[in-house]
């Protein structure tokens, strides 16, 4: 756990159950999206975004989410927004679950969780200067308009921009970067405990993306703040992630500390997807085979383990059971922090060199 | 955010900030006026429109003559008549009379229809389009009827069988124009809708109805008036046309196209006076089209950028 | 594409029923009675019942609606009330009239629409662009009526050189009246000519931006294949827009054929209205309308089969 969480957890006068319950808490997540065809439009096949999919996020603490595009990180953040209705599962944010009768609202979710997208221009109003996209949603929710503007141009000043030079600019007037700023910004401007962050620098030139990583970790000391760090980028993720959640088509396959999965990693998912990161340093070029093709589609995905079509591994046993998620086998029981993997297959989890069996 | 204001931090933040360029900040609709000072097509037609609806509102300051007034042994004089500049028609009533008061009905018959389906079809395309479901697919499919007809016969058989008359012909001319500002409405809020700023605004606890308000009709109001613009062409040649055929304007008010199907008779005897009120409506609905254009290219936001 | 085409086809059901119902509902809004109309005012009340027994309008509106649709579907269009002829002799007159006028401005229309947007598309900032683009505006901005009046003006009143009306004497063949056909003809084809000629020259425009046409000529390849591209790019849309303009050439001539004197559907709709001839009416606007949604579905089935993508 990290130091962040001691710290200032008791601080937050919003804070309910202590800085032992999780901040938030998703279990058995699942959204299906079907798809139409044929000659009178009927449902003729389902595509199985987020399958079952179940997490916590400490106080204090960044959730990485790593996965190849389509296994349903975004579509993970979207429905913890409530910008999709899960088909099932349940969220619980500091011990109240959401839409429940005695639980916490909609609403009032939204004012503590709030998100960050990828794409920089298409989530700010074409038609809005900055500081009135910032002061947009304080001024919804009841703030008067002076006061609205007077925090915009605070919330500018804290993301690092000049409210003099980037008030009343339009987004088309903006950098990448600058505009990521400003969707940070407005994504504060509610005051919420919790981040997600979408992808948030994907689209930015790797040396804007450290400007913005740098402010993004000086916010969240400065504003005790949690993060959900959706990206495809495992160095992005390992530089500011506590710990890391790894995604394939829809499922969580392993889960834990962020020195655990990069330094030891369990499934043989997380072991190729970290084989195809690249590298300078020679000695840390690894043997493990990366990952052909694509990934399978996700209309059909193979029954049992998903990854079992791509992994080398794989036995016959792998598409008769759905692998639950558990401690790693070889670690004894307590150990590892909370690492936990989704395979049922001893010598997969340990890594052992692969006979090739012609 | 009691940290906010601690002058040091503000400090560190700020300093990263000297590199920027410091631009005049300009507004979208700042940048729209200064491309069209550069374009003299559109201020031209935009001059002659301007002309044509002084021409309208001020008639009665421009004549000496009653429009409704003729006499017998005034019939048909030719242009350059003294004291009939622009000839008389077949009841001798002054031509520059008929077409200067004509501007006032033309111009209502043919803006108004306009300004009635921009309200309208705008109102039930963002419907659609931000609702979808049965709500948007039951709007989306009448709309396909009524862009089975082409727009003439639309407006000729709804006018044909509700009776001729001004009022008619404008209820006529909205219906034709009410599917496709749907469909453009429907289409531009379908496409605002999905972007990330409005799934923002929905993520920061924006009601429905506030997200439409200032998000989605800032961004539909720009396309759907743009064909508006384009729409008042046609429309000033519909209305007209209707006139025209006896279903619009009836006698004996002063109208173009009802005065141009009167003076047809004519074209063997003072064929210049006869092609008149024609030559009207085609200056007016060329200065629309124009104008249009020119509104169009001008407020291109990709030009901006 | 059988399932494409199957489910467009399927699609257009429900736009014809509408149709219908559009059409038949607007008699009805429409002020008054059609049998009171029709009748002298001196007509007896017993005259009057019986002639709405004789025409279906005593029954409930609904029961009016399928009688008069069920007839519609086999061609039984009923009598027309000026002249007790049957409906659809004079529809399928008419039509043959409209058509010919039709088929001959697409031809003029399309054919100079095209070639005028490619000369401008291929000169795109010269000269021949801006005149072009010039005539294209002025083609769609014409009110096509008063066009008509000028071009009978200068060809048949100042010069007797064409007819100024009508479809000349019906004992003779039509080519050897092709001399009626000319200035209708010539003022109908404007408006597809600058609608299509716009459109060309966009799309010409966009697909010479775009950076395939540049490797394509990076290749060596000649103007001859660079142009085949183009044009079977550009044709999807252009194809789209032609089916739309013939659709409105079909239905939209009205107004010239009132100028002109022809007797098509157009004339046929005008006396109709003036007359009240509600069965005439009625006929001629739901041919012309299903006409137009015919045309659609063939022009996306068209499409569809030229560009795949669209297919879906």
């Amino acid at each position: 756990m990290s130091a962040a969480l001691q710290q200032h957890a008791a601080l937050d006068p919003r804070d309910r159950g202590g800085p032992a319950q999780p901040l938030l808490a998703v279990s058995g997540l699942r959204k299906h999206f079907p798809i139409r065809g044929g000659l009178l439009n009927r449902q003729v096949a389902t595509v199985q975004a987020v399958d079952d999919v179940s997490f916590s996020v400490a106080k204090g603490e960044t959730l990485g989410v790593v996965g190849e595009s389509g296994c349903g990180k975004s579509t993970t953040a979207r429905l913890l927004m409530q910008l999709m209705r899960p088909d099932a599962g349940s969220i619980v944010f500091d011990g109240d679950e959401v839409g429940a009768q005695d639980g916490i609202g909609v609403q009032d979710l939204r004012r503590q969780m709030q998100m960050v997208f990828q794409d920089s221009y298409s989530s700010l109003n074409p038609r809005l200067a900055m500081v009135d996209s910032i002061a947009y949603a304080p001024r919804m929710h009841g703030l008067p308009a002076r006061q609205a503007t007077q925090r915009a141009e605070e919330l500018l000043m804290q993301v690092g921009l000049n409210p003099a030079l980037f008030a009343r600019r339009y987004p088309h007037e903006l950098s990448g970067g600058q505009r990521q700023r400003v969707n940070i910004a407005r994504a504060l401007a509610l005051e919420p405990r919790l981040v997600i962050l979408d992808e948030a620098v994907s689209a930015l030139d790797k040396s804007v993306e450290a400007q913005v990583l740098n402010l993004l970790a000086e916010l969240k000391a400065r504003l005790n703040l949690t993060y959900l760090f959706i990206s495809h980028d495992l160095n992005v993720v390992e530089y500011i992630s506590d710990r890391v959640l790894v995604m394939y088509l829809g499922r969580v396959v392993e889960a834990g500390p962020v020195e655990q999965i990069y330094g030891r990693p369990r499934h043989p998912y997380t072991r190729a997807l970290l084989a195809s990161k690249p590298t300078l340093d020679p000695d840390r070029r690894t043997t493990v085979l990366p990952l052909a093709g694509d990934p399978p589609n996700p209309i059909n995905p193979p029954s049992g383990c998903r990854f079992r079509t791509r992994c080398p591994y794989a036995q016959p046993r792998c598409a008769e059971v759905v692998p639950p998620l558990g401690p790693p086998m070889d670690a004894l029981s307590g150990a590892g922090g909370g690492h936990i993997v989704a395979c049922i297959v001893p010598e997969a989890q340990a890594g052992t060199e692969i006979r090739h069996v012609a | 955010m009691s940290d906010i204001a601690n002058p040091d931090a503000l400090a560190a933040l700020v300093s990263g900030q000297a590199a920027m360029p410091a631009q005049p900040a300009t507004g979208y609709w700042s940048a729209v006026w200064r491309r069209l000072r550069r374009d003299p097509v559109t201020i031209l037609v935009t001059l002659v429109m301007l002309a044509i609806v002084l021409m309208a509102v001020f008639a009665p300051w421009l004549t000496s003559y009653d429009p409704y007034a003729g006499s017998v042994l005034r019939r048909l004089k030719p242009i350059g008549t003294p004291g009939h500049w622009l000839g008389t028609d077949e009841t001798g009533r002054d031509l520059w009379t008929r077409l200067a008061y004509g501007a006032r009905l033309s111009l209502l018959a043919g803006i108004a229809p306009v300004l009635a389906a921009l309200m309208v079809g705008g109102l039930l395309g963002v419907v659609a389009g931000f609702m979808g479901g049965l709500v948007g697919t039951l709007i989306m499919r009448t709309m396909d009827v009524f862009y089975a007809f082409p727009s003439i016969l639309l407006a000729i058989a709804i006018c044909g069988l509700l009776g001729n008359g001004l009022t008619n012909s404008m209820i006529a001319l909205s219906v034709v124009f009410i599917p496709p500002m749907v469909r453009i409405a429907e289409t531009v809020t379908t496409q605002t809708r999905h972007l990330d700023f409005v799934e923002a605004a929905r993520a920061s606890g924006t009601t429905t109805l506030q997200i439409i308000r200032h998000h989605v009709l800032s961004n539909v109001l720009g396309p759907i008036l743009v064909y508006a613009t384009s729409l008042i062409s046609l429309s000033i040649i519909l209305s007209a046309g209707l006139s025209f055929l006896g279903l619009g304007v009836t006698p004996p008010e002063p109208e173009w196209g009802l005065m141009l199907n009167s003076l047809r008779q004519a074209i063997y005897v003072q064929p210049y006076v006869a092609a008149l009120p024609g030559l009207m409506i085609f200056i007016t609905s060329m200065c629309f089209n124009l104008m249009s254009d020119g509104f169009r290219s001008a407020m291109d936001v990709r030009l901006s950028k | 594409m059988l399932v494409f085409t199957g489910r467009r086809l399927l699609q257009a059901v429900p736009i014809l029923l509408g149709v219908s119902l559009v059409i038949f509902g607007l008699v009805h809004i429409a002020p008054g009675n059609p049998i009171d109309m029709l009748m002298p005012p001196e007509a007896s009340p017993e005259v009057i019942a019986q002639m709405k027994a004789a025409y279906g309008f005593d029954r409930p509106l609904h029961m009016q609606y399928l009688l008069w649709l069920g007839r519609a579907l086999t061609g039984d269009f009923g009598v027309s009330v000026f002249n007790s002829a049957p409906v659809l002799g004079q529809l399928l007159t008419a039509l043959g009239n409209t058509l010919v006028l039709a088929l001959l401005a697409a031809l003029l229309g399309f054919s100079l629409g095209i070639a005028l947007g490619l000369v401008a598309a291929l000169n795109h900032g010269r000269w021949p662009d801006k005149v072009l683009s010039a005539v294209a505006t002025t083609g769609v901005s014409l009110p096509h009526y008063w066009f008509a009046i000028v071009l009978v003006l200068t060809f048949a009143v100042f010069r007797d050189w064409l007819p100024a009306q009508g479809m000349g004497d019906d004992s003779l063949p039509l080519w050897q009246r092709l001399d009626h056909v000319v200035l209708p003809v010539v003022t109908l084809s404007l408006i597809p000519m600058g609608v299509i000629g716009r459109l060309v020259r966009a799309t010409v425009l966009e697909i010479l931006g775009q950076e395939f046409v540049g490797a394509l000529t990076a290749k060596g390849l000649t103007r001859g294949p660079v142009l085949r591209h183009i044009i079977k790019n550009a044709a999807p849309p252009v194809l789209a827009l032609m089916g739309l303009q013939f659709g409105y050439l079909l239905g939209g001539s009205i107004l010239i054929e009132t100028v002109f004197n022809w007797p098509g559907t157009g004339n046929l709709l005008n006396l109709a209205i003036f007359r009240r001839d509600i069965p005439v009416l009625q006929a001629t606007i739901l041919v012309l309308a299903s006409f137009f949604v015919l045309l659609n579905l063939l022009v996306d089935i068209a499409q569809a089969a030229i560009d795949p993508r669209i297919r879906r």
